[in-house]
């Protein structure tokens, strides 16, 4: 596979064209806006905690392949995961678009479906595109009710 | 199809990063262009002959850096139609000259009440410093709107006029979708209603037009040297001598006083009063090196090259599904094609164009208020030069396809 390939696989222009989880949430507790000034992509990530678990997750906005299907494939990943569970899972998908992940942490079983992003760190301009949907929904998940703007740096 | 050669109307060996990459497209000239080794060897044949601190030092080797700076100032006057090269003050660039001018002029000349007018069109260069000064001095911005392919709306534009307006910025070419500003029209209706500065932003005016600052009619025209062929960091901008009268120093220190007082100081003459510090000649001196350059290739040329490749461009692209082309027609555009594609968001075009070595820029192009009024957060803009040529077009619309293959829905 080529990279351009492997970047656009089937998975990630799947989830650009159709985005799970997207739209308001009705009841959240807590909901941050992501803004990239580079490229004007932004993205407002609200979250529902029940106790400790969060138990839903959308988000709305506009961006390119990669930040919509990053923010897609996060809200699969992370609903119904305990707090102390998405930071572990922040970090691992962090290390994995920064290039940071050693190869053989890069599976399904580590990962999930977010191994489709293995091939990012290869585009570093594309890294902040990647990870922009996850610093909004750490901000969501920081600041309750606050609603604000994070830059992805 | 149009009958066109490949021929680029300068030689690819002519700069040494296109020549060391034959396969690369650079299509990002509107962001900065490429410079020939003439521009390089000038800057390199300063330090390493003339270098010393103008304007200071009683020996000959300060003469030297001195006399190169100042004919770096003739000739880059001369090529803008400036007859008078001492209007012509050196700043880092565009962004530094509306600053000046800004700063300068606006601080004592606009107050409460007053309006300054710009353009929906504006680079946030020529859009900020007059947003802020408006709102120091509890002036009204005022916003000229634009016609459906985007050019600034005389109409609408003219009915902002009144003797409230003090100020009238407006870009000469737009950077985001290429619009030529009528100049002479424009000139003619800020005239005719107000007594305003009328200030250009020739940062992408001059580096793809002939440009007659004597002939034109405005106060201030203002430039980026890396646009045209020359260095980062060196532009300026040209001004009538009234207009320059008007202004207060706006940066203060070495060289643009002529005398220090314990409690007061005395100005320097122009244009060395708007000019504080030690000057950046090197790069002055690679500019002008720039301008001789373009000048030996002749501007009329240069446009004439432009135009050919947008209508090669819109040729090769017409009727691509989900393709829209942003600006108004070739005789009315500079080499600038801002587009979007259907369901392909411009950053991921740049992405898959960059694996083609297709160099274009993807964003809102330092153009917010303009991207807000075409609907869109991002375009993406291929940009021509006058090293491009038909092969760069061809890689171009060869790679769209590409992008359009790749991001095709698997069920269609």
């Amino acid at each position: 596979m080529s990279d351009l390939q492997e970047l656009y696989q089937s998975v990630i222009l799947d989830h650009n064209r159709k985005p799970r989880n997207f739209g308001p949430l009705d009841d959240a507790s807590g909901s941050a806006e992501g803004k990239n000034p580079l490229c004007g992509d932004q993205v407002e990530v609200a979250v529902r905690l029940d106790g400790d678990t969060l138990s839903a997750v959308k988000f709305t906005g506009s961006g390119c392949a990669i930040s919509k299907a990053s923010a897609s494939l996060m809200t699969a990943a992370v609903t119904g995961k305990s707090r102390a569970e998405v930071d572990v899972l922040f970090e691992r998908f962090h290390a994995l678009v920064t290039g940071r992940l050693a190869d053989a942490e890069i599976t399904k079983e580590s990962l999930g479906q977010l191994v489709v992003f293995s091939s990012v760190s290869r585009f570093p301009i594309r890294v902040k595109c990647a990870s922009l949907a996850w610093h909004t929904l750490r901000a969501a998940l920081e600041n309750g009710d606050a609603s604000i703007a994070v830059s992805t740096e | 199809m149009t009958d066109m050669t490949h021929t680029a109307l300068a030689p690819r060996g002519d700069f040494p990063l296109l020549a060391a990459n034959p396969l690369l497209h650079y299509l990002d000239s509107a962001a900065t262009s490429q410079k020939p080794q003439t521009v390089l060897d000038a800057i390199t044949h300063f330090y390493g002959t003339a270098n010393a601190n103008p304007h200071r030092g009683a020996y000959a080797l300060a003469a030297a850096a001195t006399d190169a700076y100042h004919e770096a100032r003739e000739t880059i006057a001369q090529f803008l139609g400036a007859r008078d090269s001492d209007t012509l003050v050196f700043t880092r660039g565009t962004t530094e000259a509306m600053n000046l001018v800004a700063n300068a002029w606006g601080r004592t000349h606009v107050q409460a009440g007053d309006e300054i007018v710009i353009t929906a069109l504006e680079h946030h260069a020529n859009f900020v410093p007059w947003q802020q000064l408006a709102k120091s001095a509890g002036a009204q911005l005022r916003i000229a709107e634009l016609t459906d392919d985007q050019q600034v709306d005389l109409d609408h534009l003219a009915s902002l006029l009144s003797a409230r307006t003090k100020v009238v910025a407006i870009t000469h070419v737009s950077n985001a979708v290429g619009s030529i500003t009528p100049v002479a029209e424009v000139v003619r209706l800020v005239r005719a209603h107000t007594s305003a500065l009328l200030v250009l932003d020739g940062a992408q005016g001059a580096p793809h037009l002939p440009v007659d600052f004597d002939a034109l009619g405005v106060d201030f025209y203002a430039f980026s040297g890396h646009k045209l062929l020359g260095p980062m960091g060196i532009g300026g901008v040209i001004g009538t001598r009234a207009r320059w009268e008007e202004c207060q120093p706006w940066q203060f220190g070495g060289d643009m006083i002529e005398w220090v007082h314990d409690m007061d100081s005395t100005w320097n003459v122009l244009p060395h009063r708007f000019e504080a510090g030690t000057p950046n000649a090197a790069d002055a001196v690679g500019l002008a090196a720039a301008v001789r350059y373009l000048r030996a290739l002749d501007m009329t040329a240069v446009r004439a090259h432009e135009v050919a490749l947008l209508e090669y461009a819109q040729e090769r692209l017409a009727g691509m599904d989900g393709l829209i082309v942003y600006g108004p027609p070739a005789d009315a555009r500079s080499g600038v094609l801002s587009f979007t594609l259907e369901d392909v968001h411009p950053h991921d075009l740049a992405t898959i164009l960059d694996q083609h070595n297709v160099c274009i820029r993807a964003g809102h192009h330092c153009a917010q208020p303009l991207m807000r009024r075409l609907g869109t957060s991002a375009t993406a803009r291929a940009s021509f030069y006058v090293y491009s040529d038909t092969r760069d077009v061809d890689a171009l619309v060869h790679a769209l396809v590409e992008a359009q293959r790749i991001f095709a829905p698997v069920d269609a």
